[in-house]
């Protein structure tokens, strides 16, 4: 698997996305700068956490304007793999290559804490390896991850099944005491319609080894890798 | 100009001095250089003499303590921890959001000027009590002001200490501490060298904001202080992000001879300190510095506290390389100067010279002014310590009270401020807040751990200065070796009142003998460290508060030791004597109101012997968990193993020699609370006797989720309920 890591101005997870792809799932890892354009070579592109140009004026407002964006868009159309993280899927909504918007969490405050986020479909590229119901114990860490879409949006979302990982209690109930910053239907990854875009806000790459206390992320990458070695 | 001297902050005495070292009068500018850089925070001058004392031998040692800006300590092969511990107290009692934020921007810079990358922060905070609607306002706007800007830059806030005494009320303590690695062939001086070198100024442009911030931290607080808030900087991690990177591919193509960030006195301080330290000379041509805005003078250029700005001395041939780093990151910067041979700082602006001072006679220790000032031992102290407490027992109802210390905001979970900091950023962080006594990170470059910790007690050194002083740095080192590290050295943040007052000047004098000689007694090096003087408001003095950040180091992942008991049927073991130490404790205060009397004993040499015996211990693998006991005493650190377990009990059996009371809530220094598997306990009270350290077995762990003490039931998820939730629900 040939994966490249996006670094923004303000990325600020992008040396432990690398780390996680290269070290722990051993794909052929590279960083692509913000103004490279050339990715079509890769099999996944992920777009890391952080504070892309400080979050100033609104998050992933200003990072959607760098010019790998526009390969991103071409890249994701032609059925390439692209996986955005926190900051990253901030950027995902903003570039509508996602649909919905992310507001500031409920609380008004910046949480950083482990979460339970439970698995709502297995036939995706990034989910390929758990089963429907799974619960993973993943961290999650921002301000501004309160998913919300208008009604109509969000029947859409819903109705096209696009919604991968929902917050949830440790046995996966989904309910509102388990939902951290109050995105709308305890959403907290979602696909395109046609599968191959994920972003979620919990943090994969924090928790893919055991000595960080948790190893429930890993499956997204590995997932990923598996359907890559598959389809070739 | 002796007037504007003495409005700068200067006295009579110090303005003469500065007429015969120019041999003139000063202009303008230069009486403004030499108030900042005279002022007691960048002068040191009541503090030098006395900071000497503390020891800075080790064989890890790799930067001269007190010359970089950072202390650095050898890990392995060619890496090293740089660790430094800073104050901003004054800015942030005005201003708590950016006072905050741009202490921790301050002290991330002085970590990777020198090349390293950041990979942890720590802070420790004191403010008045927390049912005070102005200290909620400044306890919320700090824990903001550190989230907003560590979680922006990208580096975990790992660990803390959040404590509520009136003495903070209105001069809070905002200490952060920020630790970097940085391989040692790649590690940037502080030094100027090579006469015609050119001078870069990279970052931020400058404005007007912090003029006088450094001497503003070098008076006491008033009334009025409010009308300072211009002093207050205001912070933008996402430039110090971009700023550190840059800078990084600098330090790895090694590109740079020497770097200072701009940090209290700006672009005076930074030039200045790098031309005195490679004792030569910097002209800097002011009209080339980037402005934010018309009409600044040259006082207010080089006067300006404006954040996030870099000072560079490299080589002409490499400035093309350089530029083109700082191109790609949309990073300011410009050539404002270059060595010179004299050992002058000479400014120009319109091509005529408008400054030139030797450099020398800027630099703390050196030609700035040093003061032995009086001291006299304080009779406050001396009157709390005849008026005892002694009939503190007799209230305690051990039912009652536990439940009341463990919400004590002081003692309870710090979980709401902690999970408003991004702890696992940069995906070192092998302990979460609430699972170790101190932050563990691994360093895969060499496959060590790195324990630190941040520690102080007000209250025992209000009690007693120089005891307070050593059990701060006993206690940090008691945090890390629990971890499973053996401690490596020391940074620290020296807060006391003003100085010019003897009673300030003793605590202060003896605080430092009490942390050398606690350092001495575990054979770790003082790194370096940031006097913070003048914490008073016109409420009075704070508590003489020493801030000791330690870094410790575990050479092997088995080692790492967790705080929380991990399985019943394990035995629970104490190390280290208990007695009768109830004055200065947090029992005393909950029930008295106030502290008084003795600070528990130091017990400094017994703290070394004990702590080597439990890294034995650990090394041999015989510890499951281990957690140090401070203050509460044992009650709380035994609520604290329970709390944070996973649905593990203990079942406790006091022994008779003190009364039960004293025994569970004495705060005897130079514990710790152990859980061992039952099979090693014989062994390990038989090792521990021959040593001559004090080891008993007080009962077990038990899978039912209580706390038993003798008869006394304590249900874990309605201590865990207070615990975790005082401070929530009390803001």
């Amino acid at each position: 698997m040939k994966a490249g890591v996006i670094v923004f101005p303000g990325s600020n997870c992008d040396k432990d996305t690398y780390r996680v792809l290269s070290n722990v799932i051993g794909a052929e890892t590279r960083y692509l700068w913000h103004q490279d354009t050339q990715i079509d070579d890769l099999d996944l592109v992920v777009l890391p956490g952080g504070f892309s140009y400080g979050d100033y004026l609104r998050t992933g407002a200003i990072a959607r304007f760098s010019p790998i964006m526009s390969s991103v868009k071409k890249f994701a159309a032609n059925g390439g793999i692209v996986l955005g993280i926190c900051n990253g899927f901030q950027m995902l909504l903003e570039a509508r290559i996602l649909p919905g918007v992310m507001i500031p969490n409920r609380s008004l405050r910046f949480i950083c804490m482990q979460v339970y986020a439970s698995v709502q479909r297995n036939d995706t590229c990034f989910t390929s390896l758990s089963n429907v119901g799974d619960v993973l114990e993943i961290p999650i860490a921002h301000f501004e991850g309160n998913f919300f879409a208008p009604n109509d949006i969000l029947k859409d979302i819903e109705d096209n099944r696009q919604v991968v990982l929902r917050y949830s209690d440790a046995q996966g109930n989904v309910s509102d005491e388990s939902n951290p910053n109050g995105s709308i239907n305890n959403i907290a990854g979602l696909v395109n319609k046609a599968g191959n875009v994920l972003g979620m806000m919990p943090h994969p790459e924090r928790s893919s080894e055991k000595i960080l206390g948790s190893e429930y992320g890993r499956i997204i990458f590995e997932s990923i890798l598996h359907s890559i070695l598959n389809s070739e | 100009m002796l007037d504007i001297a003495l409005q700068l902050g200067l006295s009579e005495a110090e303005f003469n001095r500065i007429v015969q070292i120019l041999g003139r009068e000063p202009n303008y500018t230069e009486l403004g250089i030499f108030s900042v850089m005279w002022s007691e925070h960048c002068s040191y001058k009541s503090s030098s003499i006395h900071l000497k004392r503390f020891p800075k031998s080790s064989d890890r040692i790799i930067a001269e303590p007190g010359i970089e800006n950072a202390g650095a300590l050898r890990l392995k092969d060619n890496w090293a921890v740089v660790f430094k511990v800073e104050s901003h107290n004054h800015p942030s009692a005005i201003e708590p959001f950016q006072g905050a934020a741009t202490g921790v921007g301050g002290i991330l810079r002085d970590i990777f000027c020198m090349g390293a990358y950041p990979i942890a922060c720590l802070n420790s905070l004191r403010f008045g009590e927390l049912d005070n609607p102005v200290v909620k306002h400044l306890f919320d706007g700090v824990v903001r002001g550190i989230a907003s800007y560590g979680n922006c830059f990208g580096v975990p806030t790992v660990n803390g200490e959040v404590y509520f005494e009136p003495s903070y009320t209105g001069n809070p303590i905002v200490n952060v501490m920020a630790v970097g690695l940085v391989q040692i062939d790649k590690m940037i001086s502080a030094k100027a060298k090579g006469p015609g070198n050119p001078v870069v100024y990279i970052g931020s442009s400058t404005g007007r904001d912090g003029i006088h911030g450094a001497s503003f931290a070098s008076f006491e607080l008033s009334d009025t202080s409010d009308k300072d808030r211009p002093s207050v900087q205001i912070g933008d991690p996402f430039t110090e992000k971009i700023l550190l990177e840059a800078t990084q591919e600098i330090a790895m193509r090694n590109l740079a001879i020497g770097m200072q960030d701009m940090g209290a006195a700006g672009l005076t301080s930074s030039s200045a300190e790098l031309a005195a330290k490679g004792s030569v000379g910097i002209e800097l041509d002011l009209d080339k510095v980037p402005l934010r805005e018309t009409g600044m003078t040259p006082y207010k250029i080089m006067l300006s506290e404006s954040q996030e700005r870099m000072l560079l001395i490299t080589e002409k041939k490499n400035l093309s390389e350089i530029e083109s780093i700082l191109k790609k990151w949309d990073l300011n910067y410009a050539v404002v100067g270059k060595v010179i041979k004299e050992n002058v700082l000479r400014l120009l602006w319109h091509n005529e010279i408008v400054g030139e001072i030797p450099t020398n006679s800027l630099q703390a220790g050196d030609g700035a002014p040093i003061y032995n000032l009086p001291q006299a031992k304080p009779i406050l102290a001396d009157d709390a310590q005849s008026e005892k407490c002694d009939d503190i027992l007799d209230k305690i109802n051990i039912k009652e009270v536990l439940p009341k210390l463990l919400g004590m905001p002081s003692i309870a979970s710090k979980r709401w401020v902690y999970q408003q900091y991004d702890y696992q950023v940069g995906a070192r962080t092998v302990m979460l807040p609430g699972n170790s006594d101190a932050a563990v990170l691994r360093i895969p470059e060499t496959g060590q751990f790195l324990s630190i910790s941040i520690d102080g007690n007000g209250a025992y050194c209000y009690l007693d200065p120089y005891i307070g002083a050593a059990i701060a740095v006993l206690e940090a080192a008691r945090n890390v070796t629990a971890t499973g590290a053996r401690p490596i050295g020391i940074t620290n943040c020296l807060n006391y009142g003003n100085p010019q007052k003897p009673e300030v000047m003793y605590q202060f004098s003896r605080g430092v003998d009490g942390i050398s000689d606690a350092c001495r007694a575990l054979s770790i090096p003082v790194t370096g460290g940031n006097v913070s003087f003048y914490n008073e408001s016109p409420k009075g003095a704070i508590f003489p508060t020493p801030t000791i950040g330690m870094v410790g180091l575990i050479e092997n992942e088995s080692y790492i030791t967790p705080m929380a008991f991990q399985k019943p049927t394990d035995s629970i073991v104490i190390l280290g004597e208990t007695s009768k130490e109830l004055e200065g404790s947090q029992i005393q205060k909950l029930l008295c109101g106030s502290y008084s009397g003795k600070p528990p004993e130091a017990r400094i040499e017994e703290h070394n012997r004990i702590i080597n015996f439990l890294i034995e211990l650990i090394h041999e693998g015989k510890i499951h968990a281990a957690h140090d006991v401070s203050e509460g005493g044992i009650a709380i650190s035994l609520s604290e193993m329970c709390i944070n377990s996973i649905c593990i009990g203990a079942e406790i059996n006091l022994p008779n020699y003190l009364e039960n009371a004293v025994y569970l809530f004495s705060e005897s220094q130079g514990r710790f609370i152990c859980e061992v598997s039952s099979d090693y306990v014989e062994d390990i009270l038989q090792t521990a006797n021959k040593k001559k350290i004090m080891c008993e077995k007080i009962g077990n762990t038990i899978d039912d989720p209580y706390l038993k003490i003798n008869k006394q039931r304590f249900d874990i998820e309605e201590l865990k309920e207070v615990y975790e939730n005082s401070i929530k629900n009390t803001i």
